[in-house]
């Protein structure tokens, strides 16, 4: 065998050594946490910055495992938000018994992310699913004391196993109906049948549950507030991401003889989801269940980049994750480090917060300010070449619904600005410091925010990569 | 005697698959609800191998699939279970109506 071919799976082989290194470092037991949390962010800043040279394509495995430079784009997107919630985490992690397992944990469920996002095989998609999804519901409980995080890992690891479920008996349709795992062979052989189109809508309730699409969105507000904000950052963002990809992947290719059916089908769920995350996420209180409800919202728009069905809407969908990345790991890094010093999670605890903090309530109301869309941010770019792509179908009503959204939900995100700049309060937050590490993070993100929407090259270069799935 | 054909091995496991899904919405145990979706698993398992028996019995990918379930299964029960006794350990009850600390 060719061993440069090894080099298409360069990204996986990263992380399965970094996890060893880790693993090594847990069992040998003397390392203090301060050491372990040095290495830990070394390993993955050596592991973002490998992924950006030395790229090969192909296909290994009999064609169960892909590489292609629009996936190590994503892959490197990935890569970037994991080191960036593993930074921002940094006060949280510090004193935490189970360090390097946390790591270790993390690591793993993107390793699966990876496998999953590269499978060209039903057997490989499933098996990358399952080692992300089975990580994430450890993670949740790894406050091990609190009750909400044990329940929010039940709500998890159940919902889960039932959406795989559903998502299973659709692949065994799949497989009866074509004989073959394999995504080239089952698009030469789908036709549309009635069998076919119950086996496409079990699986996409699979997706849907992980995406949490409306109506199978159920656990999402429970798990996230649950869950510690670190793992909480890394489901709405890292879990989202990948989990949108290998959508987009089965859907136009695999399914792409379904076209028409899928169409209807996504354009109903991304208007149910859309209305019901901007009305829940009006009246949260908590700002945990708050972004759980946002982030319900925002899969809404993506659904309907991805409903365009082009290339503009492959690389629409690339360019807004990304975006995503950096305005959504930004407020949760804020949330984090006021969490962790203070303890404090509510909106109205936040009143108040420019005049204790004004460099975390700038940080805050420009991440906001980004997920709402407001154009000098990159959300409004990201938010505008989705719709784009949506519209390409010429759904008209589709998108007036989209944009009436929006207005909605820069209610709901100017709410909490408010609090933080114009609401007086009898107790204010006293004065936080952060470390370097989240400063680091903190920097990322709003370099991320700003500059994205006006690097013209941004959009082009994904446009460019997006042509070859 | 009538053989078995595949019309019967769909009619068992689409029963199973319903018995689980029925059993995961209504019962309250914990425990109860992990074996029920095993038992929805369990239905993806006899539906893998009926397919291949019948249809296209010159390949095993369809049993290959199911050794691979059976084991993702048991991770998953693992995890699951340990998640459930953290769970005892806080609530003093694997009754899903007790661990109701988060509601909307």
């Amino acid at each position: 065998m060719d061993l440069s071919l090894l080099l298409a799976m360069k990204f996986e082989l990263m992380i399965t050594l970094i996890i060893f290194i880790l693993l090594f470092m847990k069992i040998d037991g003397r390392a203090n946490n301060q050491t372990v949390i040095r290495i830990s962010y070394l390993l993955l800043f050596l592991n973002l910055g490998f992924g950006f040279a030395g790229n090969v394509s192909g296909e290994i495995f009999n064609g169960m495992f892909r590489s292609t430079p629009l996936l190590a784009f994503q892959k490197n997107i990935l890569n970037l938000a994991t080191l960036i919630i593993a930074l921002s985490s940094y006060e949280w992690l510090r004193n935490h018994k189970h360090l390097p397992e946390f790591f270790i944990l993390l690591l793993s469920s993107l390793l699966g992310m990876f496998f999953m996002m590269s499978s060209g095989n039903l057997l490989m998609f499933y098996l990358g699913l399952e080692l992300s999804t089975i990580p994430l519901a450890a993670l949740c409980n790894f406050d091990l004391h609190k009750k909400i995080s044990s329940e929010a890992a039940m709500k998890m690891i159940l919902s889960s196993a039932f959406s795989s479920a559903i998502l299973l008996f659709g692949i065994s349709l799949i497989y009866g109906a074509t004989g073959s795992f394999d995504f080239k062979v089952i698009t030469s052989v789908l036709t549309g049948t009635t069998l076919q189109k119950l086996a496409f809508i079990l699986i996409f309730s699979g997706f849907a549950f992980k995406l949490s699409v409306v109506p199978f969105h159920l656990w999402t507000a429970d798990v996230y507030e649950g869950s510690p904000i670190a793992v909480t950052a890394f489901l709405s963002v890292v879990s989202k991401a990948s989990m949108s990809f290998i959508f987009i992947t089965v859907l136009y290719t695999t399914f792409i003889s379904m076209a028409t059916t899928w169409y209807y089908v996504l354009a109903t769920t991304a208007v149910i989801t859309m209305i019901v995350g901007n009305l829940f996420a009006l009246r949260q209180t908590n700002l945990k269940r708050f972004l759980a409800f946002s982030s319900i919202a925002q899969v809404g728009y993506l659904l309907i980049g991805i409903s365009g069905a082009s290339q503009i809407g492959i690389a629409s969908v690339v360019y807004f994750i990304l975006i995503y990345v950096f305005s959504n790991l930004a407020a949760f890094g804020v949330i984090s480090v006021i969490s962790s010093l203070t303890g404090k999670e509510t909106i109205s605890d936040y009143k108040g917060l420019y005049a204790s903090n004004p460099a975390l309530a700038l940080i805050m109301a420009l991440s906001l300010f980004s997920l709402a869309g407001i154009p000098p941010t990159a959300g409004f770019f990201g938010k505008l070449f989705l719709l784009t792509a949506g519209a390409s179908i010429l759904n008209w009503p589709l998108i007036i619904i989209a944009s009436l959204n929006l207005i909605v939900s820069l209610y709901y995100y100017l709410n909490i600005v408010r609090a933080m700049f114009i609401d007086e309060t009898d107790e204010p937050m006293v004065k936080l410091n952060f470390s370097t590490n989240e400063a680091v993070a903190f920097f990322m993100c709003v370099a991320g925010v700003l500059s994205i929407g006006f690097l013209k090259g941004v959009f082009e270069f994904i446009f460019g990569l997006s042509s070859v799935l | 005697m009538a053989e078995i054909t595949l019309t019967h091995l769909l009619f068992l496991s689409t029963a199973l698959f319903f018995i689980g899904a029925f059993g995961f919405l209504t019962r309250r145990n914990m425990i109860t609800m992990l074996m029920s979706v095993e038992l929805m698993l369990n239905s993806v398992n006899i539906n893998f191998i009926a397919f291949n028996k019948y249809l296209f019995a010159d390949r095993l990918d369809g049993v290959f699939f199911t050794l691979f379930l059976i084991a993702i299964a048991a991770a998953e029960a693992a995890v699951a279970i340990a998640i459930i006794i953290n769970i005892y350990r806080n609530y003093q009850s694997i009754d899903i109506d007790d661990a109701d600390s988060m509601k909307f």
